[in-house]
């Protein structure tokens, strides 16, 4: 296998389920995420979503950027790197982070295991391997991409306790939301974390690359009865929007790769408020987050419940003067909440107030182009969330 | 204890010394902290050998604050001028010397062409100099800011090029960026002369006249005053500014290292000492390097990312080199007439003789033949040395402090080297010597605690100068980190025994600035 280091040696990549994912692909759409080779759609869009929300449905995950972080410093080194207190994540368990340049922008958002004493994995959307090596100086870390060396699947939607087990993960439905446990699988180790990006119940599997095929085939079989599908990444989309999770380069800028200073956003601009500890005496970013929690910040997010069934696609938001206070970054029209849907990033303090706003919908029917303005309601949390998501032990059926 | 809290200054180097008078005769309860036995850091006079006592680093004042002499009341602690406006003489192997007063060519084989350009060139670059020494004084402007006021600072700055007038504004910012070596070949002919002003503008810098920015570094070591001698060596002015600041009431320890700083909530709340001893203050003033303050007393971990790689990748690589000498005789130099073995002695025959030099430093190499700055203080300031004998005072260039094999097993090699080369100059100097010291960057290191050996503490150069220096976010002396300030060479307005660092920085810390 190549160094991380030499990815670009090879332009094109595939995942260890390729050649799974290419037999499964029967509209042969693909995109490239990090390189690597991967499914828009396997069959039908709104089918993958259904057996999303209904049943169950598997997504490649390989790409995902996995860094592995070990040594002595490993966890004050966390510390210094995300905004919330690492030392909380007990080992076994899996927590949601962001973390920040020293101007408190959000550089990516990811999910930190905690994999054993001194041992973490993190992993983001984002390549981030320059910045871990930038925020280790000073720090005794060991510091390694493996996202090569790992597979890995979701495996999201009511049905997948039920298909764990009948792969014969005994005793899944303990395994509580944010915590993994260790499985053999063909004398090899199978990782499992109840985790995902659907605001689901769901799982994720890691796995070595040489047994990723056989991990596709046996919860193909398994979850034959569950009503198993394969599903791309629009589908995926598609439930987080409806879950109220943000994606990096979409609902907002990567610190690290804005030209213009007001482009990025803070934790406390994404209503991450929650993942920011200021009890810890120093992490990238406190200094000038402090600061904005004095003075204010300059923008806020909001999750919108759009009147009519138009998607917001795109739409500036009003006030009730005209006056343009934001824009939508993310929209549709959600088949689980029966609304129009929206994350939207408000301008402070011009959009503070809940209400009044309206989005300014442009849409088009067999090329001819209308418009409308819908009124927009603010919503707390997410748009879909069924209890399912937190039950211990989870419904296997 | 006052009210405000004791304030620890690390370090009694020059810059330490005068922010602890400032900030004690503020009323503060000001304690300094010094590693070593004596006061002064690089600013000191040893004693080579028994009756022998030399400028062990620094060895010429040109860039002393003077209102640091004046507000302190120096003279009254004992500081005074050996010499003041010392000739430059630069070395003809041949005897064929090129002296130097002011602005004036005094002697050498040089053309009346040349004459009368370098009477116009040291005038202009003496207007010029002075908008970097009216910024000597000042904080240096903040890059971004949120407040109009924080723009002043910039401001002012630009007013002070505008004021230049369109001519000499106008040049420069042309030459400003410009290597020193293309504007002596637009300037000059004469190779000694050239070699002069090469060798001024990168003395003490990891720069060759070819590099970028050197007309720069050679503005900078024009912004003081005349070259003067301090009566009893650096080390008394060093003495004079710690007898000011104990007169004010701060307390100065000597023989005590720093190993770290204590901190407390992400607050730095005093220092322990090597000893073990904790000692706590509200705020802590390091004079040491910023390299040193940041990555060894403070630890990286305790500052956000990207600071902590700006002061990562701050260049700070000596290779200046100081050779002190104790002559049981009058050195003769062949050519130079009674009285000048006093002045300002160069090797550096032509610029194209100092970038020589410098070709190997860049791979880590020490010059075939160096390039020397030489005084010999004990003419001025008899008491240096015994009756009828000498200490010569010379920084050699270059001597990089990453030199490949390192400098334990070379030092021997360079010194010989150097005194070969002084014999060239002055025929029996060899065997005058009663003692020789060379000091490589890696003693500077270890002796003066200076990163990589850097007098400046940081490399001087346009992208390290002013408000880049030491690193944005820490440019105006108070750094990311609360109750953490600096105030040594690291920090505008740079290496040099100038002391403006300390002053200004106990401005900042009197008015109670954060980052």
């Amino acid at each position: 296998m190549r160094a991380p280091r030499d990815h670009y040696l090879q332009v094109v990549h595939y995942t260890p389920f390729h050649s799974r994912t290419a037999a499964a692909n029967a509209l042969n759409l693909w995109h490239r995420w990090r390189d690597y080779t991967v499914a828009d759609a396997y069959f039908d869009v709104s089918l993958e979503y259904t057996a999303l929300r209904n049943a169950c449905a598997v997504f490649d995950l390989s790409p995902m950027t996995k860094h592995r972080i070990t040594g002595a410093d490993a966890l004050p080194f966390l510390n210094r790197l995300v905004t919330r207190d690492v030392g909380k994540i007990r080992a076994g368990r899996v927590g949601y982070c962001v973390w920040c340049d020293d101007r408190g922008q959000v550089i990516d958002d990811g999910t930190l295991f905690h994999l054993g004493e001194n041992d973490y994995r993190l992993c983001s959307q984002e390549r981030q391997l320059d910045w871990l090596m930038t925020s280790a100086l000073g720090f005794d870390v060991g510091i390694r991409e493996e996202t090569a060396e790992v597979a890995a699947l979701a495996l999201q939607g009511p049905t997948s306790c039920a298909v764990l087990r009948d792969l014969g993960l005994d005793g899944i439905a303990t395994l509580a939301p944010f915590a993994m446990r260790s499985h053999q699988f063909h004398g090899t180790e199978l990782v499992v974390s109840r985790t995902g990006f659907t605001g689901d119940l769901g799982y994720e599997l890691w796995v070595a690359p040489s047994h990723a095929e056989r991990l596709w085939d046996r919860l193909f079989e398994a979850g034959e009865v569950h009503g198993l599908k394969p599903m791309g990444t629009h589908a995926l989309e598609m439930s987080r929007i409806e879950a109220g999770y943000i994606q990096a380069g979409v609902d907002f800028l990567p610190a690290d790769r804005a030209i213009r200073t007001d482009r990025t956003r803070s934790p406390f601009e994404l209503d991450l408020a929650w993942l920011v500890d200021f009890g810890k005496p120093n992490f990238t970013g406190r200094r000038a987050l402090l600061e904005e929690q004095r003075r204010g910040s300059r923008y806020r997010l909001v999750r919108l419940d759009v009147e009519g069934n138009k998607p917001a696609r795109d739409a500036y938001i009003y006030d009730e003067k005209r006056n343009v206070v934001g824009t939508v970054t993310c929209s549709m029209w959600s088949p689980m909440a029966k609304r129009s849907i929206a994350l939207a990033s408000l301008a402070l303090p011009a959009g503070a107030r809940d209400e009044g706003l309206w989005a300014e919908i442009y849409y088009q029917k067999e090329l001819k182009w209308s418009r409308v303005n819908a009124r927009c309601r603010v919503v707390k949390g997410g748009f879909f969330d069924p209890s399912r998501r937190r039950q211990v032990p989870a419904p296997e059926r | 204890m006052t009210e405000a809290g004791r304030i620890v200054v690390v370090g009694a180097g020059h810059n330490g010394l005068a922010c602890a008078a400032y900030l004690a005769r503020a009323g503060r309860e000001v304690l300094v902290i010094e590693a070593s036995h004596q006061v002064g850091g690089m600013a000191v006079t040893r004693e080579l050998v028994r009756g022998f006592r030399v400028p062990a680093v620094a060895h010429l004042l040109h860039l002393l604050d003077p209102a640091l002499v004046g507000e302190l009341g120096l003279e009254g602690h004992g500081f005074a001028l050996a010499r003041r406006a010392l000739k430059t003489v630069a070395l003809d192997e041949g005897g064929q010397h090129l002296v130097l007063d002011g602005e004036r060519v005094e002697r050498g084989a040089v053309s009346e062409a040349d004459r009368s350009a370098y009477a116009a060139f040291a005038a202009r670059m003496r207007r010029l100099a002075g908008v970097l020494a009216r910024q000597h004084g000042r904080v240096p402007p903040r890059l971004a800011w949120s407040r109009w006021l924080d723009a002043l600072p910039a401001a002012q700055l630009a007013l002070d090029i505008r004021r230049l007038g369109r001519e000499d504004m106008r040049e420069f910012l042309r030459i400003v960026t410009m290597p020193i070596h293309d504007l002596l070949e637009e300037s000059f002919a004469a190779p000694l002369l050239k070699g002069a002003i090469a060798l001024d503008a990168v003395l003490g810098t990891r720069l060759g006249p070819r590099s970028g920015n050197t007309v720069l570094s050679y503005l900078h070591r024009l912004s003081g005053g005349p070259l003067s001698l301090a009566r009893g060596g650096p080390g008394a002015l060093s003495e004079a500014l710690a007898s000011a600041a104990r007169a004010a009431g701060a307390e100065i320890r000597l023989s005590a290292p720093v190993a770290s700083l204590l901190l407390k909530e992400g607050t730095v709340c005093g220092v322990r000492l090597e000893s073990g001893e904790e000692i706590a203050a509200v705020t802590v003033v390091s004079n040491a390097d910023p390299k040193t303050t940041f990555n060894r007393l403070l630890g990286a971990r305790h500052l956000e990312a990207e600071f902590a790689r700006r002061v990562h990748h701050l260049r700070a690589i000596g290779t200046a080199a100081k050779l002190n000498l104790a002559l049981n005789g009058t050195p003769e130099f062949r050519g130079l007439e009674t009285g000048e073995l006093g002045e300002r002695l160069l090797i550096a025959p032509d610029s194209h003789y100092v970038d020589d030099a410098f070709n190997g430093a860049k791979y880590r190499d020490c010059s075939r033949a160096p390039a020397v700055e030489i005084t010999v203080p004990s003419v001025a300031d008899p008491e240096l040395a015994p009756a009828g004998k000498h200490v010569l005072s010379a920084i050699v260039q270059y001597a990089p402090s990453d030199l490949a094999g390192g400098w334990d097993a070379r030092r021997d090699e360079f010194r010989d080297r150097v005194l070969e080369l002084l014999e060239l100059y002055a025929p029996g100097l060899r065997r005058q010597v009663v003692a020789a010291e060379l000091l490589t960057p890696l003693d500077l290191e270890r002796q003066f605690r200076a990163s990589g050996g850097h007098w400046h503490h940081a490399e001087l150069s346009l992208d390290q100068f002013m408000m880049l220096r030491p690193v944005p976010g820490a440019a105006q002396y108070a750094t990311p980190v609360a109750g953490l300030y600096l105030c040594g060479a690291g920090c505008h307005p740079g290496g040099g025994v100038i002391g403006a660092a300390g002053r200004n920085a106990a401005r900042v810390i009197l008015e109670g600035a954060p980052a």
